[in-house]
């Protein structure tokens, strides 16, 4: 199993705190952008990219490393952030995100940023690569492989077939080193994931379709390191992790809203904040940690 | 330069062999030359010629059940760890059914796989139009890093499987399912993006028109040629096998010489090979052509000859194009 020591959590806590100041000055910055996502996916790639994965920033090309494959695009604003904070490049470079000619591009592309293992955006194809880089592993590694291929997905793209062609396969060849993780905050563009087209009984379903089921809490890093450790201790099975995540996580008054999946601060729904107001009202939580560990910060 | 063509070519019993088997010849010896190459199937090992290969590299070969678009974006996944997947169906399914599939994760993700779109065309015969992809060529080429290459016969089949487990990059190969004769012989070259000039009338006839063709169709070009050389009237055929990238210097000298051209594809002639050499010729030195192919229609069961003749494509039709495309010389 992984371990996560009290040290490490606080710091990656730390982390998290400061890659999601950069996520929404990012999206400030750029005018457009997905705000509830990353958010909500920011503590899991903490996790991932500070503790958990096989990877080396200076040398992204590193043919032994553990493999991220984002299929739902859309939240890479999430995975520069933690990208540019683990040393791959330069903090304030987020701030060309979505610009003309910034390697940041609105939905990522591997070409034009190194530690990118998949162009992605159109969702429901991400799955599918990653199981043919597990599976190109296994031909070559037989099951002996070193190597993690972590997919990284949301709920709401799992109303695309492909998914599903994918699942069965992973499932048929047993990947034991294939762990999807599903963002599931239970929202999407047009409303609720059970409203628009229902997912649940989303752990039944994966096991019908053959893969080890983890259900964790998206936001507790413990928990979600013990969840990844399990995984990783299936040998029989691909695995997936149901990680229950608040949409927009960070700044409460936004927490939970569909309204705020496709839009950046200034330019979400005015509920609360005028969206003149927004951008300086989130990293106003985010910088006092939205009250969660008072006091350490002030 | 005279190219090695089959002796028997306008024979009656010329051979005839299905344009898919070269294609599965071609596969297991990319995969005896290289390690790398793997091969992947919709459920359609046999009827796609993807068989042999399975068979020897069972290792190797991933069978994908009825999932074309998953199989694209494993394929891009299989190349993203250094593999050179093959992938096969009808083409009606791929590249029809998984375009995005392809677009994204494979051409805009720069991923080495080949598309193997298997019963192109429509001598599919009588399983109809639902299952005749007359509009690959369009949907492929449109996709910037793509390489398209409709071969005429089994042989040029395997060698441009071959090439494309050698070249890197994206390459769609279109496949037809009928048995076609065979035109040429082992020792002809193959080169992707080289045309070839398969056939010149003799000394002293006149040069008309110049046809341009590509896949299964080259033969009644060919036949069509021959036919006219021998009523005194000079047709050279070119062998425009690869429509992407295309072959500018062979287009441009072809078309010097005959100055008029007719188009034959198995294909609707909006999108296809056709409007390839029209779209480049606009632009350096127009040409008069007559577009033979499918008009923007669907298909419809029959047997194969029946549905060539009747969409086009046959013999007459492309004598008779020729006569059009002569007289419009004048013209300009």
């Amino acid at each position: 199993m992984l371990h996560l020591h009290d040290d490490k959590y606080k710091e990656l806590e730390e982390i998290a705190n400061n890659v999601r100041i950069s996520i929404i000055e990012s999206l400030i910055e750029a005018g457009s952008g997905h705000t509830a996502g990353p958010l909500d996916m920011t503590d899991i790639f903490v996790l991932l990219y500070f503790h958990v994965m096989k990877h080396d920033p200076k040398n992204p090309d590193w043919k032994e490393r553990d493999r991220l494959i984002l299929s739902c695009g859309h939240i890479c604003p999430v995975l520069y952030a933690t990208m540019a904070h683990a040393g791959y490049f330069p903090v304030p470079e987020l701030k060309t995100l979505r610009k003309f000619g910034s390697r940041l591009q609105g939905h990522p592309h591997r070409e034009w940023l190194p530690g990118l293992e998949t162009s992605s955006g159109p969702l429901g194809s991400g799955l599918s690569q990653a199981v043919g880089m597990a599976l190109a592993d296994r031909m070559d590694n037989d099951r002996h492989s070193g190597k993690f291929f972590y997919c990284i997905m949301s709920d709401g793209e799992l109303d695309c077939g492909q998914n599903w062609e994918a699942i069965m396969l992973a499932g048929r060849e047993k990947i034991h080193n294939l762990i999807a993780i599903i963002d599931r905050n239970n929202i999407q563009i047009d409303g609720f994931t059970e409203d628009i087209m229902p997912l649940a009984p989303l752990r039944k379903k994966f096991e019908a379709f053959n893969w080890d089921v983890i259900e964790a809490d998206g936001h507790s890093m413990p928990d979600m390191n013990d969840a990844i450790g399990q995984a990783q201790a299936v040998f029989s099975a691909p695995s997936v992790i149901i990680a229950h995540t608040i949409p927009a996580k960070g700044f409460e008054w936004a927490e939970r809203h569909f309204e705020w999946h496709g839009d950046p601060p200034g330019k979400g729904p005015e509920d609360v904040y005028k969206k003149d107001k927004q951008g300086a009202a989130a990293l106003d939580a985010l910088r006092s940690l939205g009250g969660r560990i008072v006091g350490e910060h002030e | 330069m005279n190219i090695p063509l089959n002796p028997k070519l306008f024979d009656k019993d010329v051979e005839q062999r299905p344009i898919r088997e070269g294609y599965g010849e071609g596969l297991l010896a990319a995969g005896d030359a290289d390690p790398r190459v793997v091969a992947l199937c919709a459920d359609l090992v046999n009827s796609t010629k993807t068989g042999a290969f399975a068979k020897k590299y069972p290792d190797r070969f991933v069978e994908m059940g009825i999932g074309e678009q998953s199989m694209a974006s494993v394929a891009s996944g299989l190349a993203a760890m250094g593999k050179i997947p093959f992938f096969t169906s009808y083409a009606m399914f791929s590249p029809g059914r998984n375009w995005e599939q392809i677009r994204t994760t494979i051409c805009y993700n720069d991923r080495n796989c080949k598309i193997i779109g298997s019963h192109a065309g429509i001598s599919v015969g009588p399983d109809g139009g639902t299952h005749q992809a007359v509009e690959d060529m369009a949907i492929t080429r449109v996709i910037p890093r793509m390489t398209v290459i409709a071969p005429c016969d089994a042989i040029e089949a395997k060698k441009a499987t071959i090439e494309a487990a050698k070249h890197v990059g994206p390459v769609y190969i279109r496949l037809a399912r009928e048995k076609t004769p065979v035109i040429t012989t082992e020792e002809t070259p193959f080169a992707i993006g080289k045309s070839q000039i398969l056939f010149s009338p003799k000394e002293g006839v006149e040069i008309k028109a110049g046809i341009i063709a590509c896949g299964s169709v080259v033969y009644n070009a060919l036949l069509a040629a021959h036919e006219l050389e021998a009523e005194g009237i000079g047709v050279k055929v070119l062998n425009l096998a690869t429509v992407k990238p295309l072959d500018k210097d062979g287009i441009l000298a072809f078309v010097n010489e005959t100055r008029t051209l007719v188009t034959v594809e198995e294909h609707q002639v909006a999108g296809g090979m056709g409007s390839a050499v029209a779209e480049f010729l606009a632009s350096v030195q127009p040409a008069p052509i007559e577009f033979l192919g499918v008009q923007d229609m669907f298909g419809q069961s029959g047997e194969p000859n029946e549905l060539v003749e009747h969409f086009g494509m046959g013999v007459s039709s492309i004598k008779n194009a020729v006569g059009r495309a002569s007289g419009r010389i004048k013209r300009i």
